[in-house]
């Protein structure tokens, strides 16, 4: 019993930092259609100016804050310098081009801050809490309650906000939402912004379990990409449900299977997800005007 | 013949006379090729190797070179590409025509440039950990870092030491972690030890309680081996606090470094592991015979770069100061005469360890080149 809820704790823990960073996912599809392969690199944005931050002995609380607001300005400049001279580009080129953002800001990083790791202080000590003989790192907690936080926020933002539904017409077709006065350039922008500072509060959340290093970025949105489409793109329950899902079924193969499974599973559970609900568990399906 | 030919003809053979005259003035250097990793997931031992190898040519120019010639490095970056480190090493033999080659930071680089080289006939000392680059011996390549079996039978020493039979393995999927895994399992017996559990987990996992669990339970189990480099490790250490797990711990050369204690903090103490003694340089008895050249590195590294050196730098200054050694007895830059005389290399005294070479050995190590430490109140402390 103690072993089943400690890879559970394990599971949820790990799932909860996929979470985080399938949300990410959510935002920019849900107010463009793209799916921005640089959110990985928002992630370890976050994490990296954090820690560096803290290192120079700047207050935990006023670290995490200036991280965050760095990272919203890196998502800025994203939109600003690389999305937006594509114009109307079509959505697979923008796919493309966040992925050159990602290599550019991961080099630029590694350049600026170095590619050792680097640690971020836990916030509320490193005593593990004991449960039915398993345990768990107060800092998990912290991940899931902030990830409950921004799932509600998000789902208040897209449903009940002038702002939100704006979002949510422009994604589904910018001309229309142009037409009835959306700024829609103003809508994408802060898109971006949103999902760069979303993106840093989950590294920064994971960076006192997992450590940070300018590489962090890569699995962490690999993983995230793959929570965000189990869950269904766009769907934001879904996105926690999907990530929430990988990381337990990680842990579970892990622990009763063998650890030599245990990175494929993401692989096979896309598969499946792909082959008999290509929606994702959540997600609306989707009709092709024509 | 027309004339434009002729004027043609007639600048050549005015340069090349130029050429030759600049050539009798002062001699050509001799080039050393190098491929390292400097960018790319191996991008942390690449670069205070090529940083060691600057320092150190910049060094051996002040002091009148080699042979009374310059050295001249020629470097390349592979990114950590197997496939990447080829192509750079039919640059370095075809358009740079280098007399040596040091480099393939990664075993996957080195076995993949080992080839060319070999054709080529050019001495090249790797700076990659694995097994397969010195065995079987090849007439051309030679390596100045330890192996993953030597750690490995460092460590399982140390356990017959202590009574400890019963061990369980925790090793990385990456390319180190699992080379390191194949030869523990290949030793294990050797020393009498039976390996109980056998599990693994990814290079950037943020969690390994799962498996640390199933290790625990495994029945009779005494001890527990980690095999793994960079953060991965730190989390299992982490994570063994967090479960309370009080069997001994140990880890692998490849947490050798100041960054696991950083990382781990508080978690990692009593972690006993095979080091280098660059790690432990200050600490180091002033009668041990690498004490001189071991400090040396270390100061003349911090003081260049503000930061402290690595043991892998270390396998990049052996690496070149084995080649100066061979160059100064070989008395030419003759491949054949080179390579000859890195093989007959005796008793010299390194940063990684002591070398005596042979013809059936292309790295030269004993166990003695590793130190068993522990961490002890935050620091690595000499166990015997």
């Amino acid at each position: 019993m103690s072993e089943f809820l400690q890879f559970l704790f394990s599971g949820t823990t790990v799932g909860a930092t996929y979470a985080l960073a399938a949300l990410g996912f959510t935002l920019i599809y849900n107010a463009s259609g793209v799916i921005n392969f640089a959110q990985g690199e928002f992630i370890m944005i976050g994490g990296m100016a954090a820690a560096f931050l803290a290192n120079l002995g700047v207050p935990l609380p006023l670290a995490i804050v200036l991280a965050v607001a760095i990272a919203a300005l890196v998502g800025v400049l994203v939109e600003r310098l690389a999305i937006e001279p594509a114009g109307n580009a079509e959505v697979v080129t923008l796919i493309i081009i966040t992925i050159g953002a990602s290599l550019t800001i991961r080099g630029l990083v590694g350049v600026a801050l170095g590619k050792g790791n680097h640690v971020l202080p836990s916030f509320s000590g490193e005593t593990p809490i004991a449960v039915l003989g398993a345990t768990l790192l107060p800092q998990s907690l912290w991940v899931f309650g902030v990830t409950l936080v921004v799932v509600l926020a998000l789902a208040w933002f897209f449903g009940r906000t002038l702002m939100g539904k704006a979002m949510l017409a422009t994604a589904y077709n910018p001309l229309a939402a142009k037409l009835v006065g959306i700024n829609t350039r103003f809508i994408l922008l802060l898109s971006f912004a949103l999902a760069g500072a979303l993106g840093a509060v989950g590294g920064i959340l994971v960076a006192p379990i997992n450590y940070t290093s300018y590489d962090a970025g890569i699995m962490l949105g690999l993983k995230g990409f793959v929570a965000a489409t189990l869950g269904g793109l766009g769907s934001g329950m879904g996105a926690v449900a999907g990530g929430l899902i990988l990381g337990v079924v990680e842990a579970m193969t892990a622990g009763y299977v063998s650890s030599a499974y245990k990175d494929a599973m993401p692989f096979v559970l896309i598969l499946l997800i792909l082959f008999f609900r290509p929606q994702g568990l959540l997600g609306k399906k989707v009709t092709d005007r024509v | 013949m027309t004339f434009q030919r002729r004027l043609f003809l007639g600048t050549a053979a005015a340069l090349l006379a130029a050429s030759c005259n600049v050539g009798a003035q002062s001699p050509a250097p001799i080039k050393l090729g190098a491929v390292l990793s400097v960018t790319g997931p191996a991008a942390f031992l690449g670069e205070p190797e090529l940083k060691t190898l600057q320092l150190y040519v910049e060094r051996l120019n002040a002091q009148g070179g080699v042979l009374g010639r310059k050295l001249e490095l020629v470097h390349y970056d592979d990114g950590g590409e197997a496939g990447k480190a080829n192509n750079l090493t039919k640059r370095l033999l075809e358009s740079d025509k280098v007399d040596l080659i040091i480099g393939g930071t990664t075993t996957g680089a080195t076995m993949a440039m080992a080839p060319l080289v070999e054709k080529a006939s050019v001495p090249f000392i790797s700076l990659a950990g694995g097994v397969v680059v010195v065995e079987p011996v090849k007439k051309w390549l030679f390596k100045t870092p330890h192996t993953d079996r030597m750690a490995a039978e460092k460590v399982f020493a140390d356990m017959k030491k202590r009574g400890l039979a019963k061990v369980g393995l925790l090793s990385e999927t990456s390319g180190f972690g699992q080379s390191g895994r194949k030869e523990t399992l290949a030793v294990a017996s050797k020393y009498g030890i039976e390996i109980v559990a056998d599990e693994t987990y990814g290079p950037k996992d943020s969690d390994i309680t799962a498996q640390l669990t199933k290790i625990k339970s495994a029945a009779g189990i005494q001890a527990i081996f980690v095999f793994g480099l960079g953060q991965g490790p730190a989390v299992a250490t982490k994570n063994f606090a967090q479960l309370g797990i009080k069997l001994p711990h140990y880890e692998s050369h490849g947490v050798a470094s100041d960054e696991y204690l950083k990382l781990s903090g508080a978690a990692a103490e009593g972690v006993r592991l095979p080091s280098p003694a660059l790690l432990i340089a200050e600490a180091l008895p002033a009668n041990d015979p690498q004490k001189a050249i071991v400090t040396g590195y270390f100061k003349a590294y911090k003081e260049r770069f503000k930061e402290e050196p690595s043991t892998f730098g270390g396998y990049a200054y052996d690496a070149l100061m084995l080649s100066v050694d061979a160059l100064k007895r070989a008395g030419s830059t003759d491949g054949e005469k080179v390579r000859a005389a890195l093989e007959q290399t005796k008793g010299y005294v390194g940063v990684t360890g002591i070398y005596n070479l042979s013809a059936s050995d292309h790295m030269g190590l004993d166990l003695s080149a590793f130190r068993m430490l522990e961490v002890k109140g935050g620091n690595w402390v000499l166990s015997h």
